[in-house]
């Protein structure tokens, strides 16, 4: 047997493992930093030759338009662009807030649902399912709002619940209720309630290691949290009132309105949403293996110990991930609602405002950053739960 | 062994998975204190058996008395009976999510309502038997499968059972780690406590049952004292399957 010589010396420069990722990092950076500046240049002289203002200036100057729904004091006529953007960032926060606490009572209640072992039920949740997750967003958001809501008949006519809730073409209006001199009390006792039940699951926790005894701390809490404010709410001589919507000619008057588009909004999102939660809770509980369960029961651990204690950390592991990454979804899938005039960050602020101040990258950068920083606190919630959450050694 | 107080009786115990009858007319009678192995082909029956027995599974015929109390399909009731009987598992079924100590704690602090303090000392001393006490705070995942399995015994110790069940207990173990297990199981049955175990390691049933039983197909085939059990067969079944097992 010969030895077959090798066809090169093992010298060349390029054949070396590591200067090869060196030379590849350097040809990639050099690239990037061309097109960066090749696109730059471009920007300003473009900028230039139009004759376009730069600067964020503009933010001072009057809006002049009125806005349909806004958290905060908004006038048609002094109101600056930068009230515009702080209503949209509100009404964005609003509906996402809203949509996030809906889809996660739905996607969770589905969730179960899917494993139940009642037949007509995990195929009902099953349908549901698949139905909704399969229709595109916005095609959901037009049917709520065009399909649905439209279809409502006009004031005059509308659906009534208990003389204080009415539905109709406007919207649905609800009671708003009126803080009087006193109510300030009702408000405190409802915050010192969760501080008791705070201080009641730590002393609860404190007397099981201690004496062993068990606590019903579920119940404790719950009649606490509802009596304390209800208590102090009769004692103070019932401070809140509402005020309830009065139908005058062709409108109602006073009340709360929530205006169609954030119905429509909302129903799409909570409900499109929640079948992606509803699929996570489903992997969470089936992620934890029936052995462990099992070993539970044999020990002689009660179903709400079980639960607690053995069943949730594990699932909650699998579960609150991409839970978290669906809350992001819908924070992002909200500026669809661009389509149906509802008044948040991009309808209002890369829509209307860019169309009269002209400032394209100025507002567009503006709106990206806003999303940004939500999705990065967002990720950073993330790394934080997924790092208390993890199960060592594995 | 006749005079001793009967703890466990399985009478006429009838199971089927839809229409599969997995357990035919079982009856088993054991007594306080007494080891008895239970062996088979796969699928014999054998784990659902002592699956039975704290009602990890329903059957739906016949009658089950563990110490003295009837096994109805009542909540506590059947918690009543858990908390005697200890089961360890052929995967241990650790809590992974929670340190060994913690492990050991979950029963008696939840189910006993003992003091953590208490419950601390208690679960120190099983892992010292078992061991494996310098283990203590790490997670199930860090140890090996025989650590692992031998914390699953202390587990069910610290509830203090009766009755302690070991469902094919070293048959997900690699060879090396089957002693170790073995010999705290030995150990265990030194003491006196009443043992069920299925298990194919004949020479842990040599040197430790007081009976041997036999199940293929859903029934109790055949049941002896071990060195009768192994050297005089009765059944064509039991010695084709003695000769499977001991050939090699």
């Amino acid at each position: 047997m010969t030895n077959k010589q090798l066809p090169v010396d093992g010298k060349g420069l390029l054949n070396n493992p590591q200067h090869r990722a060196i030379f590849f990092q350097i040809l990639a950076l050099a690239l990037v930093v061309f097109f960066a500046f090749y696109f730059a240049n471009n920007m300003f002289d473009n900028i230039e030759s139009r004759g376009i203002t730069t600067g964020f200036s503009f933010l001072n100057n009057t809006a002049g338009f009125g806005i349909s729904q806004t958290l905060i004091p908004y006038d048609d006529g002094t109101s600056t662009f930068l009230d515009v953007f702080i209503v949209g960032l509100l009404n964005t926060l609003l509906v996402s807030v809203l949509g996030i606490i809906f889809a996660s009572i739905i996607g969770l209640l589905l969730g179960v649902a899917r494993l139940s072992s009642n037949f007509l039920m995990s195929k009902l949740a099953l349908v549901y399912i698949e139905t909704f997750r399969n229709i595109p967003i916005l095609l959901q958001i037009l049917f709520w709002y065009n399909v649905v809501l439209a279809a409502l008949p006009s004031p005059r006519q509308s659906f009534v619940y208990l003389d204080s809730v009415f539905l109709n073409n406007r919207g649905l209006l609800l009671p708003e209720p009126i803080l009087q001199s006193g109510s300030g009390a009702v408000i405190i006792s409802f915050v010192l309630a969760i501080a008791a039940v705070i201080y009641l699951v730590r002393w609860a926790r404190q007397r099981h290691n201690d004496t062993g005894q068990e606590f019903p701390i579920l119940k404790v809490s719950i009649a606490l949290l509802i009596l304390a404010p209800t208590l102090v709410y009769f004692i103070a001589g019932q401070p809140i009132t509402a005020e309830y919507p009065v139908l005058k000619g062709f409108n109602f008057n006073g009340g709360l309105t929530i205006i169609p588009e954030l119905l429509a909004l909302l129903f799409a999102l909570s409900i499109y949403t929640a079948t992606y939660i509803a699929e996570a809770v489903r992997a969470g509980i089936e992620a934890v293996p029936k052995g462990q369960k099992e070993a539970a029961k044999s020990l002689g651990l009660k179903d709400h110990v079980i639960l607690t204690k053995v069943v949730l950390p594990q699932a909650l592991r699998v579960i609150i991930p991409p839970v978290i990454n669906q809350f992001l979804n819908l924070t992002k899938n909200s500026s669809l609602a661009t389509a149906i005039g509802y008044p948040e960050l991009v309808t209002l602020f890369s829509g209307t405002t860019l169309n009269q101040v002209g400032q394209a990258i100025e507002i567009i950068l503006m709106t990206m950053a806003v999303y940004l920083t939500f999705s990065i606190l967002i990720s950073l919630l993330l790394n934080w739960v997924n790092a208390k959450m993890a199960i060592k050694g594995r | 062994m006749s005079d001793q107080e009967t703890m466990i009786k399985m009478k006429d115990v009838n199971k089927w998975y839809g229409d599969f009858h997995v357990l035919k007319d079982v009856n088993l009678d054991i007594k306080k204190g007494e080891k008895v192995v239970i062996c088979g082909p796969s699928g014999s029956g054998k784990s659902t058996t002592i699956r039975c027995l704290n009602h990890l599974e329903k059957f739906q015929e016949g009658s089950i008395n563990i110490n003295g109390t009837e096994l109805i399909e009542d909540v506590k009731v059947v918690r009543h009976i858990r908390s005697q009987v200890g089961m360890v598992f052929q995967h241990f079924n650790l809590f992974p999510h929670l340190s060994v100590l913690e492990n050991l704690l979950i029963a008696p602090t939840w189910v006993h309502n003992k003091p953590r303090k208490e419950a601390i000392e208690t679960a120190m001393y099983y892992l010292e038997r078992v061991k494996i006490a310098e283990q203590a705070h790490k997670y199930p995942n860090q140890l090996s499968g025989g650590q692992q399995q031998r914390v699953a015994i202390a587990r069910c110790l610290c509830i203090n059972p009766e009755i302690m069940l070991f469902d094919e207990p070293t048959s997900a173990l690699d060879p090396e780690m089957v002693s170790e297990v073995l010999d705290v199981m030995v150990e265990l049955a030194d003491e006196g406590i009443t043992m069920i175990c299925v298990t194919h390691e004949m020479g842990f049933a040599k040197k430790v049952a007081d009976r041997v039983i036999f199940m293929d197909a859903g029934q109790v085939i055949e049941e002896n004292e071990p060195n009768e059990f192994f050297d005089n067969p009765q059944s064509d079944r039991l010695k084709t399957f003695l000769e499977q097992i001991l050939s090699h």
